[in-house]
């Protein structure tokens, strides 16, 4: 709580005198859900009279909402390609900014049953192993990842979405998943991550845009300014994400 | 004029209809046509369509061998606890169906309470096989039969049984041959229940049997990622579970109801 | 071999006692008020109830269930199974007692020729009449050759018309079965007419029995007396009078001594508006209390010592001009007057 309160002190330093008010509702990826409610506040304590509401969802999910016409003031994504879907219809004008990078890591139950070592582990067919689905983002960073280390992965399922990859794992389903490295760190002492070379080819860039037709367009502009300046880069840090 | 709807009725019943139909009208007037039949004859959709078909057959085989001897032991059994054990029958209904899935990997999975010693002393293993999918439906579905199939029971005449019992019967006998064409109504209804339900099942499976492809990809799970990347690929896929399941769903009314 | 049972059930507050003894080819009519046991004891001979101990000859049925028993039963609704056909219906207990499916459709032909269905063995029931509902009922207890065979208000549920016909029908067809029969009813007209023996039941316990004639001429209780239809007092006689038990006296024929049952029939009673004169009669005051109109006569409820029921013609009624409240003398015959020992 301490800490929150110091780190929104700071915030008002980097962001002096926006004299932001009103509310803003920002549509942020799943992932990004622990780290943006911290930005939140801070953004509220830095700005008096400013309310943030979040919308977390997959990004999919959310780029489909705004396409509808969601009231939406920012839009956090997990994958450029849903970013894009937003930017082609319009929805967004503004040219997104790159604000965070994710990693894959290969996740296993904790004490690795399935004595993973490598990528190269996830051809071998005795072993039960989950991916990500490739219409999901981290399905498709996967895939790349796969093709850069010139493996063919031999899963036992492809879920649906990150949480679901790590359930299985860590209810000890599966021997090992790929998943990101902010998500292993979320679920704590029940898996463990290791990292691996190729992680670097497939790595998921994080961007974000006010809406054009945002109802509260100086706030969304602002909030956007918080996650990308150093303060936002920090909290961001500390959930596991890479600086762009 | 004797036969006058009253105003009451016909309103809420309008606008219930209403409620029902106008989100389906909503997914037919979104369909991209033009593209339906390349959808429809694509070898993933075939494979997850049929999938779909056996596997909710299956369970609704499942849940019939398991779920009307439960329904006759519900209605016409006097064990104690029977009350509760009714309540505890319907839990599946409000579980949300991906816990009911976790509950499964709890139970079968291969850490499971019971699912290790499957993996250990047969080498069975249920998740992500496409009989974890018929289990996680039947799962779901069941409670639908048990209910349908119960109610039935406690409406039927029990003094039939009697009158079998006289003229000889053994109790199995009357089951079959008096009890069971008596609520045969019912039973088809939780039949339908059951098998509608178990073919849209989507939260248990793809939490206790996973997805992939062929295996355990229900068309409810292709429907599902089709809506990641492309939701009119999405809308032709629920176009075409809904077509059919309407369509199995007239035949069998038609086969059975009016038998 | 005669059919032996000892039928003991207690329910809440109900006891049920009723032994019971049914010659070959006799056939019992349990008779009673509604709620005297009378559906209690032929539940518990079938074996639906426990409590029924049954002995015929040698063999005992004391444990056996229902299925295992040699009975057939018509129930008051017949109970038809709807989704089978008549044929069907009639074979179920052939089929099921293990039969050969083609051997007992031809006995079950036969069963439905007997009583005059041959021509609907492929009906369902759904499409029967009530009285070819109840033949087929008839025709599906008898397939089996039961030793004992139970029918439960067979007539009940039929019109009176309907009735009439079946009931003479059913008659014919219990004549000629073998086995033992009971038959439970409300309607005394069923129990005189298709019974050799009537036993009345009141309350779960048995309070009288004997041949039709030999009820309807010496009831033994209210209940009796009220479906024969005849005024019925207690009391005790010395010579030929008769100080009755709950109050008056009646001069009789027959010198009669101690307790005794008195009866006479409505119709024996005559009413003046005047004291009537002459001697050997019995003649009070009495007040109007009901007036009910049958087919071809008018009973009249009458208040006074004792109460009594009389059945006038209408030209009577017309001639006296009859209201409730209004005082009559009541007369009646000495000869008129039935008495037998209590």
């Amino acid at each position: 709580m301490a800490a929150t309160l110091v780190l929104a002190g700071c915030g008002s330093q980097h962001q002096p005198g926006t004299g932001v008010t009103g509310e803003i509702t920002v549509f942020a990826a799943a992932s990004l859900t622990g780290s943006f409610q911290k930005l939140g506040k801070e953004f509220e304590a830095a700005n008096p009279g400013s309310k943030v509401t979040f919308n977390f969802a997959g990004s999919s999910a959310l780029a489909q909402q705004i396409n509808r016409g969601a009231p939406a003031d920012v839009f956090a994504s997990a994958a450029p390609s849903n970013m894009k879907q937003v930017t082609d219809t319009g929805a967004i004008t503004a040219s997104p900014a790159t604000f965070a990078k994710n990693t894959l890591q290969i996740v296993v139950p904790k004490g690795n049953p399935g004595k993973i070592t490598g990528l190269a582990d996830f051809a071998k067919a005795d072993l039960k192993i989950a991916l990500c689905a490739e219409q999901v983002p981290c399905g498709a960073a996967s895939k790349k990842a796969f093709e850069a280390a010139g493996i063919t992965a031999a899963p036992d399922t492809l879920e649906q979405d990150v949480k679901a990859a790590l359930t299985k794992v860590s209810l000890g389903e599966v021997d090992a998943a790929l998943v990101y490295r902010t998500d292993v760190k979320a679920a704590g002492d029940e898996v463990e991550g290791q990292d691996f070379a190729e992680a670097s080819s497939a790595v998921n860039d994080y961007p974000i845009a006010p809406l054009a037709k945002a109802p509260n367009a100086t706030a969304a502009q602002a909030f956007v300014d918080h996650v990308l300046s150093a303060k936002g880069r920090e909290v961001l840090a500390e959930a596991g994400f890479a600086a762009p | 004029m004797r036969s006058r709807l009253p105003v009451v009725l016909v309103l809420p019943a309008v606008a219930g209809l209403a409620f029902l139909l106008v989100p389906l009208a909503g997914l037919l007037v979104e369909t991209p046509w033009a593209t339906l039949p390349s959808q429809l004859f694509s070898a993933e959709v075939g494979q997850a369509l049929q999938l779909s078909l056996i596997c909710a057959s299956l369970a609704t085989i499942v849940c019939l061998v398991l779920g009307v001897p439960l329904a006759w032991l519900l209605a016409r059994s006097d064990l104690p606890g029977r009350g509760l054990l009714r309540a505890l029958v319907t839990v599946p209904l409000v579980l949300p169906p991906v816990v009911g899935g976790v509950a499964l990997l709890l139970v079968l999975g291969r850490r499971g309470l019971v699912g290790q010693y499957l993996d250990q002393w047969f080498g069975v293993s249920l998740p992500f096989t496409t009989t974890g999918v018929v289990l996680a439906e039947a799962f779901v579905a069941m409670p639908f039969l048990v209910i349908s199939v119960e109610g039935a029971l406690r409406a039927a005449d029990p003094r039939y049984e009697e009158a079998a019992a006289t003229l000889g019967a053994s109790r199995w006998l009357t089951f079959r041959r008096v009890t069971l064409p008596g609520i045969m109504p019912g039973v088809v209804a939780g039949t339908v229940l059951c098998w509608a339900r178990a073919l849209g099942e989507f939260g248990a499976t793809i939490t206790f049997a996973g997805n992939f492809p062929g295996r355990t990809t229900t068309m409810p799970l292709a429907v599902y990622l089709a809506l990641e990347t492309d939701p009119d690929a999405a809308i032709v896929l629920s176009i075409v579970l809904l077509l059919v399941s309407v369509a199995v769903l007239a035949g069998l009314r038609d086969k059975w109801i009016r038998a | 071999m005669t059919l032996h049972a000892e039928l003991r059930v207690q329910r809440d507050d109900f006891t049920l006692e009723l032994d019971l003894a049914i010659e070959p080819g006799e056939v019992v009519a349990l008779l009673g008020p509604n709620g005297a046991g009378k559906t209690t004891a032929l539940r518990a001979l079938a074996g639906l109830l426990t409590g029924g101990r049954v002995r015929v000859g040698e063999s005992t049925w004391d444990d056996l269930p229902a299925e295992k028993r040699p009975i057939g039963v018509v129930f008051q609704d017949y109970l038809l199974f709807a989704h089978m056909s008549a044929l069907d219906n009639v074979a179920f207990g052939l089929r099921a007692r293990g039969t050969r499916k083609a051997e007992a459709n031809v006995i079950a032909l036969e069963g439905l020729r007997q009583v005059g269905l041959a021509e609907f063995a492929r009906a369902k029931p759904r499409t029967l009449s009530g009285g070819q509902a109840q033949r087929v009922a008839l025709a599906r207890a008898l397939a089996t050759s039961p030793e004992l065979l139970l029918l439960d208000e067979p007539l009940a549920a039929l019109d009176a018309t309907t009735r009439l016909r079946v009931r003479s029908e059913l008659g014919r067809h219990l004549q000629n079965y073998p086995g033992h029969t009971l038959l439970v009813t409300h309607d005394p007209l069923d129990a005189m007419v298709l019974a050799d023996r009537i036993v009345i039941l009141e309350d779960g316990r048995v309070v009288q029995q004997g041949t039709p004639r030999e009820v309807v001429r010496q009831p033994r209780t209210d209940y009796v007396a009220h479906l024969v239809g005849l005024n019925f007092y207690r009391g005790v006689a010395s010579g030929t009078e008769v100080r009755l038990d709950g109050g008056g006296t009646l001069t009789i024929a027959e010198p009669s001594e101690g307790p005794v049952h008195v009866v006479f029939p409505p119709s024996a009673v005559s009413l003046f508006p005047a004291k009537p004169a002459g001697s050997p009669r019995n003649t009070w005051q009495a007040v109007v209390s009901g007036i009910e109109q049958h087919a071809h006569t008018t009973r009249v409820d009458l208040a006074g010592s004792p109460a009594v029921l009389a059945d006038i013609t209408t030209a009577t009624v017309a001639e006296l001009r009859l209201q409730p409240g209004d005082t009559l003398w009541v007369s009646l015959k000495a000869t008129e007057i039935h008495t037998y020992a209590r």
